[in-house]
């Protein structure tokens, strides 16, 4: 067995399976110690193994989630390997990070990380097959080429599939990870086809996939019962009147551990089946203590927001120049509240997970977005060690970062060692609604000032935002650099942060998805102050193509990459079309998640309010190429779906420290009728590709509120849109 | 019962969802749970061909009607020429709802092999994807019934 670092932490290994195979795989530095005699365990587990029938599988390291990355990312390594893509088959990893690394579906940051990694893994593999070939053919290995899974000799007429070669090819020296040769991007066979999910056969024949479909021996079926009011735990419950239902085989009260991102207090039942526990839940009175957010609402939160409008926070983001000795110069003056509510996710596949508790052992069937933190909390309020936590990342029926905290994973263990039965523990749509991770509502206070010939002098922001003791919350911070600091030469953003008992968490391009409405619509409105058209505006604002900040940073932004999607948006909207009464296309751009993207809209008010999105132009810069463009597509399409339902009708709001809503009648997803035609069209830079998850979001709520200005006049500067105020 | 043309016998209680009857006591689990509401479409079976939502639906008012759920759909040509165009056309991105988005679609083209665009949106209004891919659950659907996109 030989090895090579991948990455600090990782080791690239490769060695003989049993049967005479090759297999090709990462572990932690150091695994080779272990003793491991060239098979795949103890700490090492394949990317790739190739067994001497040909037969070839690939790993794929990263959670599930509809976003399409038990594909794209095999696509790398078997696209460098040169095997065909029907050759082989892609398997899921369990949850290891110190043998994967990072497993995180989160931040659209696999393609980034593991672009590079992964074509050079696949590379290496095929350099080492090639070099088997040759030393059995006695010929140089420059005289080799390969193709579907085979090096051929061609000059001889010969040829040997990787399958005959894996067992010679598995005592070879790893060839140097940095050196190998990758195959010029023009020559790529798979990596930039379309490419249809590798488990759809599976989806649309009903097979089990989702966590939610798991089972074990011996299961039950466990549900918990939370407090309306976040933070609440148990005074009483009629433990005895549940336990007497039919179907029902136990039912305690957990205190918890005072931490809703962790263990909340409530009430556990187990019952055979989930409709037992159902019913068991309707006979279940439970008395509550409510938690330290009782008294907060939304209504509270927005009176205090309100209040501050005028004022500069006690938080200072980011300043530039003196915003404050500019404003008074200025030629126009414009002040304007924006807002935007809470969200809870709402995936369809509600949060569930199989547990089994067996003596200090631990073994999860989750569908999760991100495992780790769930098997710390495990690890530490079960007593175990993390090791002896065994989680199988199961597909998640959506996830939209909800399922980046882990709480039910903690739940389910607990329920399950208390209870002394492996259960399947499931979440009602609304015990998912109503306990939420919020994406955080937020209030920007805006003011910004114009020069003579409409340039933007100066702009202020008082952020409204929400955590602890003046810390902001999960996924309620805003950048120093959020667009358009660094572009106004004085600038000033500061923030008060409100006191939240509620979770909150990341959603879908986190907190940009909130700003892109934010920012991009009040520079629409000053588009109009100052006479110009909105895409010109932008155009000015955004200035001569150029990189703002250093290179090599995540938060540098590149002016050129946004003009490219500004422009590209709206050449495809036809920009500046004349369009009948009450019809109206607007534009907005966003930059986030090392994605560039700009939306276009055309929509269509009804002299009732009513809004039809008659159609949706999406252009999106993430570097030089696109991994899938069937996933790909389908990722902006369904941001930009996600993103218009969101803006139509969303909001979660607080009353009493519980969300009111409770099921999609009150939490509405756009559904067939309303979705409009999107095209969607990548404009290819020279970078490095990145991810495709959320980008694509931030920029549409503001075209939508844009087009709707355009077609009737009203500025909308508050989300879910009010189609009151649009009535004719 | 009579479940996917296999005769099936089930021991429930009388109220309960056949949606909870199919996941938990006999084992279907591609029928899924999304809202427990009737307002997502994820639990759509069909009853004689007809469409219904499983969550909606008690045991006890199934009768002898003949169920057929996702995991019976390949057993008409009609449910198999959508499964490969949703395959093909890479419908899913979770997955999660399509399989009630087939069952609807399949009940659709059964009676209106044909469909107009309002045709399919009223079809399949009812059945959410909170993943967004519309788009092609659309296309899919005329691919199969072979009208315009
Ligand atoms: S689960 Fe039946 S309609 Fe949603
Ligand atoms: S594909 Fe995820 S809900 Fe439809």
């Amino acid at each position: 067995m030989n090895a090579l670092p991948l990455s600090r932490r990782q080791m690239l290994f490769a060695g003989a399976l049993a049967g005479g195979g090759l297999w090709f795989g990462a572990g932690p530095a150091g695994a080779a110690q272990d003793g491991v005699a060239g098979s795949p365990g103890a700490g090492l587990t394949a990317f790739i193994r190739i067994m001497p029938d040909n037969r070839i599988t690939i790993v794929s390291q990263n959670p599930e989630i509809g976003q399409g990355i038990k594909t794209s990312i095999p696509m790398l390594i078997v696209e460098e390997l040169d095997a065909d893509w029907s050759q082989v088959t892609i398997e899921q990893a369990l949850a290891d990070q110190k043998i994967y690394g990072r497993q995180v579906a989160g931040g659209s940051m696999a393609t980034t990380l593991l672009y590079d990694s992964m074509r050079r893994t696949g590379a290496a593999a095929r350099a080492m097959l090639v070099q088997a070939a040759a030393t059995r053919l006695g010929v140089p290995v420059g005289e080799l080429t390969t193709g579907s899974a085979m090096v051929r000799h061609a000059a001889s007429n010969r040829s040997l599939s990787y399958g005959a070669l894996a067992a010679d090819a598995a005592t070879l020296p790893l060839p140097d990870l940095k050196a190998v040769t990758l195959k010029d991007p023009k020559a790529f066979r798979i990596v930039g086809k379309p490419m249809p999910g590798v488990d759809n056969m599976k989806v649309v024949t009903g097979a089990p996939l989702f966590g939610i479909d798991a089972s074990v021996p011996g299961m039950k079926i466990a549900m918990f019962v939370k407090c309306p009011c976040y933070g609440g735990t148990v005074a009483s419950a009629n433990l005895d009147a549940v336990k007497a239902i039919k179907g029902v085989r136990n039912a305690f009260i957990v205190a918890g551990n005072g931490d809703d991102y962790e263990l909340a207090a409530g009430v556990a039942i187990i019952a055979d089946t989930t409709w037992a526990a159902m019913k068991a839940r309707e006979a279940l009175q439970v008395e509550w203590a409510p938690g330290a957010g009782a008294d907060q609402s939304s209504e509270g939160f927005a009176k205090a927001a309100a209040a501050l409008a005028g004022t500069r926070g006690p938080q200072e983001i980011f300043t530039e120049g003196d915003a404050a000795a500019a404003m008074p110069g200025a030629a126009k003056r414009l002040k304007a509240s924006y807002h935007y509510p809470f969200l809870v996710h709402a995936p369809l596949e509600p949060m569930n997970c199989t547990a089994r508790v067996d003596g200090d052992k631990v073994e999860l069937w989750a569908p999760t977005q991100n495992p780790e933190p769930g098997r710390a909390s495990i690890a530490k309020l079960l007593g175990v060690a993390p090791e002896a936590v065994v989680i199988h990342m199961m597909r998640c029926g959506g996830g939209f970062g909800r399922r980046l905290t882990t709480e039910y994973m903690t739940e389910a263990a607990w329920i399950a060692r208390e209870a002394k039965v492996p259960v399947k523990l499931i979440w009602t749509r609304e015990d998912d609604v109503t306990r939420g991770n919020l994406r955080p509502a937020g209030w920007h206070h805006l003011e910004a000032g114009l020069d003579a010939d409409g340039k933007v002098t100066a702009w202020t922001n008082h952020f409204v935002s929400f955590g602890k003791e003046g810390k902001f919350g999960r996924a309620a911070a805003i950048e120093t650099t959020q667009f358009p600091a660094r572009f106004v030469p004085n600038f000033r953003c500061d923030a008060t942060v409100l006191d939240l008992a509620a979770p909150t968490n990341f959603l879908r391009a986190p907190a940009n998805n909130g700003f892109g409405f934010v920012m991009q619509s009040f520079i629409d409105e000053l588009a109009y102050l100052a006479g110009q058209d909105p895409v010109a505006f932008r155009r000015t604002l955004l200035g001569t193509p150029r990189l703002v900040g250093p290179a090599d940073k995540r938060d540098s932004y590149d002016a050129a990459r946004a003009l490219g999607v500004l422009d590209k948006a709206a050449a495809m909207a036809g920009w500046g079309r004349k369009l009948p009464k009450r019809e109206g296309l607007g534009i907005a751009f966003h930059f986030s998640h090392l994605g560039y993207f700009a939306a276009a809209m055309e929509v269509a008010v009804a002299d009732a309010g009513d809004v039809k999105v008659k159609k949706v132009w999406a252009a999106g810069d993430v570097g030089r190429q696109i991994v899938n463009p069937s996933g790909a597509i389908n990722q902006v399409q369904g941001s930009v779906i996600d993103a218009i339902g969101s803006a139509m009708g969303q909001a979660a709001t607080l009353s009493g420290g519980a969300i009111e809503q409770r099921n999609y009648d009150g939490f509405p997803i756009m559904r067939m009728p309303d979705t409009p035609p999107i095209e969607v069209a990548f404009v290819l830079s020279d970078h490095p590709p990145t991810g495709l998850g959320e980008p694509a979001y931030p920029a549409t709520p503001p075209a939508l509120a844009n087009a709707i200005f355009a077609a009737t006049g009203v500025r909308l500067r508050s989300l879910p849109i009010d189609t009151e105020l649009l009535k004719a | 019962m009579n479940i996917n043309g296999k005769p099936v016998t089930l021991e429930a209680d009388g109220d309960m969802p056949l949606l909870w009857a199919l996941r938990d006591v006999i084992g279907l689990t591609g029928t899924k749970y999304g809202c427990g509401a009737g307002l997502c479409g994820a639990c759509t079976v069909h009853l004689d061909g007809a469409p219904v939502r499983a969550c909606q639906t008690p045991v006890a008012d199934v009768g002898t009607a003949k169920i057929t759920t996702i995991e019976g759909l390949s057993a008409t040509d009609l449910g198999r020429k959508l499964q490969a165009a949703w395959a093909a056309l890479d419908v899913p991105q979770c997955g999660y709802c399509q399989g009630g988005q087939l069952m609807a679609a399949a009940a659709l083209l059964r009676d209106t092999p044909k469909p107009s665009d309002d045709d399919i949106d009223a079809a399949m209004a009812g059945n959410l994807c909170r993943c967004g891919t519309y788009t092609r659950i659309r296309a899919a659907i005329k691919q199969v019934a072979g009208v315009r996109a």
